[in-house]
């Protein structure tokens, strides 16, 4: 199995992480992910300004680099993911916006949004299949309590990113249950944790991210796990600040928890070091 | 020569915005066999009509063209008007430069130069229209009622009272629909039961009226004043005469399936009233759930039915019933939850439909009217009630507003707080609609002296927190983001058209509006008639409605079905279509495009060269042709003419336009 990758910024500095884990997991899972070769940055929001096509552009150049290798384009980081599937979205559905990207990039072919994009959660999902995860698993996380959080750039605006049931997604809970382990229902599982608020105002982010982790800690969790580096911060980062001012639950990319399930974490890490 | 009048209307502004009334008129003056064209401000008005009358006398018209709306509107008026004035009425033809022109055109020069041609197509119809008389038909004196809720049995009662026989026909086991499920009525409060039921009792004793429950429509052929309906009564297992309604019989069977009366939130046995107050109260057996007709074991209820009514043998029973009008009130469904994850329906017993909520608060529901959490049966102390939930909401739910709404969250504030005073009412709101006779002292009520806490704004989660329910929403007046703690929440569920209306419009020939509720004639001035002749409509089959607005359209239904039965005979009408003997070659291909039965072959005898010879041509029967002209498109030797809509007459239309 091979896919175009787009990385994005956050998973080589912050994120490397998330990173690191995922592809030594696609190694292991025989799926081979090219990173493309020359990416940029998504924009990290996704542009609403109706008139500004500039903010596309970059997106636009990947999802098209893409279509020119016919491979589904996959990202690991939430935030890449939303932005380049509305971008795609945006490129096949607004005629207008269309044809001025195309003009100003003046690509070989013109890009009418034909790329595929796939987060690897889905690619876990759809491609590897979550019974087939379940065989390739060599330590089972059995009798772990974990509650997944998904936040809300993977599943909305859910008629454009058709990821998963917006108001009650299972497809990280489905992942936990292949992992062996057991996954927490809890509500805050799709409350938003704040953004990039933690910039501005880490009052309020402490607050909502004191809610969520409350929540999954009443709901029984021993560990949360998560898709997004901004959410990763956020919880990890701003739970030190909540009143208990403490850390009361670990935080965990799903990508660390798939490591440890295949058995890579240790092993795999020597062999790999250049 | 003819001599043709043109009668240009202004319609107010309707259409003089738009078209020029003076060029129209004066162009209309020039046109092949015009010989008077003017205009008024309201053609339709005592006024208008008689500048026409005394035009066809003055100018010694013999036809003429009015040029107005739309001739669903006002083309049986203008007939009237020509036939006072001593012509023939099918002499009268419209030229429709409102709907069509006017009021679909900004730019003044085309939609004038538009209306000519509209014009110049009417006058070479006319010139080519004929005399028609229409023929007489007679009336089946007996209506059928389709729906026996509230509106069915204020119709049934009416007509029955007026002297003629109805047939109410009811898909359940019992008459009552969704009134029945209701506890308490707004805004008097006065008890569902208490006003239905005599209404339930008079329905099923009325010597008039033959009550056809757990039974449905499944063909209705024929036309206004003649309908041919086809009636399946479903096998009830349970004969209808000797039981005596005891009861052992449900006591005893074991199987158990959810009560669909009380939304499923208790059980009910596989043979069953619907509810205690039924009527007929005769228990049906559900054969899909009864031991008997599954496993072929059991067989309780007959063997302790003290009358012997239990049988298993029935059989589906079809009846063909002849009836002058119809009168359709099937009522609603409410709108499916599944794309509301948001509020934890289905996933938690304390977050209900408002529906389930009127079956717990009633005395004859599920919990005996003892109002406690479904999860734990733990008095609530917070209820939330969600207003607008797939109402108003053009992305997941229906765009209209469900009209009840506002009033029975209102109710159900009051009667909640009638049985614990302590505790306290919330209220997410979009807008309050109270717009009725003292709807809005009632709602007040609910605010002033019950406390209920309005909250202009939306919920946007329902969740389980504990053994509570966390509500988050936002209070938009405010612009607080609000988290409430609940025990319950209830949803008042958007209404919408019965699944299966569209196949009932089908049925009967009548047509749908995109939200699949049946369209009534004219929003306005015929709210209660379907476009199709002899059929009338009652309820919220035709639109989100209350029981007040309900009961007011059954017995306005009820009032034009009687004009029509109180008639010995109809006047057919005469655009029919006839056969050219001579032309028809005999291929029949018009019997089988009739939608309406109403061609057949015959043989006639032709002399040719002095032989006499038989050859097979087409026929028409008069009564049983609508007029849509689907056999004249199917002719090919064009042998098939729609009278008053001739192949020539449509073929100068269009010539007409083209020129």
């Amino acid at each position: 199995m091979r896919f175009s990758y787009y990385p994005g910024c956050t998973l080589k500095t912050t994120a490397a992480l998330l990173e690191n884990s995922a592809l030594k997991a696609a190694r292991a899972l025989g799926i081979e992910l090219i990173e493309q070769e020359k990416w940029q940055c998504c924009g990290a929001v996704f542009p609403l300004a109706a008139l500004e096509i500039a903010p596309f552009l970059s997106s636009v150049r990947s999802l098209a680099a893409a279509k020119d290798t016919g491979e589904k384009l996959v990202t690991i980081c939430a935030a890449c993911y939303h932005v380049l599937k509305r971008a795609n979205h945006v490129m096949k559905t607004d005629r207008d916006v269309c044809t001025k990207a195309n003009n100003y990039l003046q690509l070989p072919e013109q890009y009418r949004g034909g790329t595929e994009v796939i987060h690897y959660l889905e690619l876990l999902r759809d491609e590897v299949g979550f019974p087939t995860l379940a065989r390739k698993v060599k330590k089972p996380l059995t009798g772990r309590k974990i509650a997944a959080f998904y936040g809300c750039l993977l599943l909305r605006p859910p008629a454009v990113m058709q990821f998963d049931n917006a108001e009650n997604p299972s497809i990280m809970e489905d992942f936990l249950h292949a992992l062996g382990a057991a996954a927490v229902d809890y509500p805050y599982r799709t409350e938003c944790c704040g953004v990039y608020l933690s910039v501005q105002n880490e009052e309020i982010v402490a607050e909502m991210v004191a809610k969520i982790i409350n929540s999954a800690l009443s709901h029984g969790a021993e560990a949360i796990v998560d898709a997004c580096p901004l959410c990763h911060y956020n919880l990890l980062e701003l739970q030190k600040k909540t009143p208990q001012g403490k850390s009361t639950l670990p935080v965990y990319y799903f990508t660390e928890l798939l490591e440890e399930a295949l058995d890579l974490k240790d092993k795999v890490e020597e062999k790999m070091a250049f | 020569m003819k001599r043709i009048g043109v009668f240009v209307c202004w319609c107010g502004t309707n259409i003089a915005n738009t078209v020029n009334i003076e060029a129209v008129t004066e162009a209309a003056g020039k046109m092949p066999g015009v010989v008077y064209a003017g205009n008024y401000k309201y053609m339709c008005s005592e006024i208008g009509q008689s500048k026409i009358k005394s035009a066809i006398i003055r100018e010694k018209l013999d036809r003429f063209v009015v040029a107005s709306c739309s001739p669903r509107m006002h083309e049986s008026t203008f007939r009237k008007t020509a036939a006072a004035a001593g012509l023939n009425p099918y002499l009268v033809e419209i030229a429709n430069i409102r709907e069509h022109c006017s009021w679909v055109h900004k730019n003044k020069g085309e939609a004038t130069a538009k209306a000519i041609a509209l014009i110049r197509a009417a006058v070479a119809k006319a010139a080519r229209d004929k005399e028609l008389w229409a023929t007489q038909i007679p009336v089946e004196h007996r209506a059928l009622v389709i729906g026996g809720g509230i509106g069915g049995i204020q119709a049934a009662l009416d007509i029955a009272d007026a002297g003629f026989e109805v047939d109410l026909v009811e898909r359940t086991p019992s008459i009552g629909g969704h009134m029945a499920q209701l506890d308490k009525t707004f805004p008097t409060l006065d008890c569902s039961a208490c006003i239905l039921t005599p209404k339930m009792g008079e329905a099923a004793s009325h010597p008039k009226i033959t009550l056809y429950t757990y039974s449905e429509v499944e063909k209705v052929d024929g036309y206004v004043g003649n309908f041919e309906a086809t009636i399946r009564k479903k096998a009830r297992s349970v004969d209808l005469e000797k039981c005596t309604g005891c009861g052992i019989c449900w006591e005893k069977c074991p199987s158990r399936v959810k009560s669909e009366f009380d939304e499923a939130l208790s059980m009910r046995k596989a043979i069953y009233i619907p509810f205690p107050q039924a009527v007929p109260n005769v228990p049906v057996i559900d054969r899909a759930s009864c031991r008997w007709f599954t496993r072929e074991k059991c067989g309780i209820c007959r063997k302790t039915c003290p009358a012997g009514a239990v049988n298993f043998d029935q059989e589906d029973e079809v009846l063909q019933k002849k009836y002058g009008a119809i009168v359709v009130a099937t009522g609603f469904d409410v709108l499916d939850l599944d794309d509301f994850g948001e509020y934890s329906y289905g996933k938690h017993p304390d977050v209900l439909t408002s529906l389930e909520f009127e079956r717990i608060l009633n005395s004859s529901g599920p919990t005996g009217g003892r109002l406690l959490r479904p999860s734990n049966q733990s008095p609530p102390k917070n209820v939330v009630f969600i207003q607008c939930v797939g109402s108003r909401d053009k992305s997941r739910g229906k765009p209209y507003c469900s009209k009840i709404c506002c009033m029975y969250s209102a109710k159900h504030v009051i009667l909640f707080k009638e049985k614990y005073p302590e505790a306290q009412a919330y209220v997410f709101y979009i807008d309050i609609r109270t717009a009725g006779k003292d709807f809005e002292e009632f709602h007040r009520r609910a605010v002033e002296e019950y406390g209920a806490l309005y909250l202009k704004g939306s919920a946007g989660k329902v969740f389980p927190d504990g053994d509570k329910l966390l509500v988050k929403g936002v209070d938009s007046l405010s612009g607080h983001a609000l988290e409430i703690e609940a025990d319950m929440v209830v949803l008042a569920t958007a209404i919408k058209a019965k699944s299966d209306a569209p196949q009932l419009a089908r049925l009967l020939g009548i047509s749908t509006d995109t939200h699949a509720f049946f369209m009534e004639a004219h929003p306005k001035l015929r709210p209660v008639e379907a476009h199709t002749a002899g059929i009338f409509l009652a309820g919220a089959c035709q639109g989100p409605k209350d029981i007040p607005e309900t009961v007011s359209q059954a017995s306005g239904a009820a009032a034009k079905a009687i004009v029509l039965l109180s008639k010995e005979n109809l006047l057919s009408d005469p655009c029919v279509s006839e056969v050219n003997e001579s032309l028809c070659t005999g291929c029949l291909a018009c019997i089988k495009v009739c939608p309406y039965s109403a061609i057949t072959e015959k043989t006639i005898e032709e002399k040719i060269h002095g032989k006499a010879l038989q050859r097979r041509v087409a026929e028409v029967n008069v009564a049983l042709c609508q007029g849509c002209g689907s056999c004249t498109v199917s002719c090919r030797p064009g042998a098939v003419n729609l009278k008053g809509f001739t192949n020539e007459q449509i073929m100068a239309e269009v010539d007409a336009i083209c020129l």
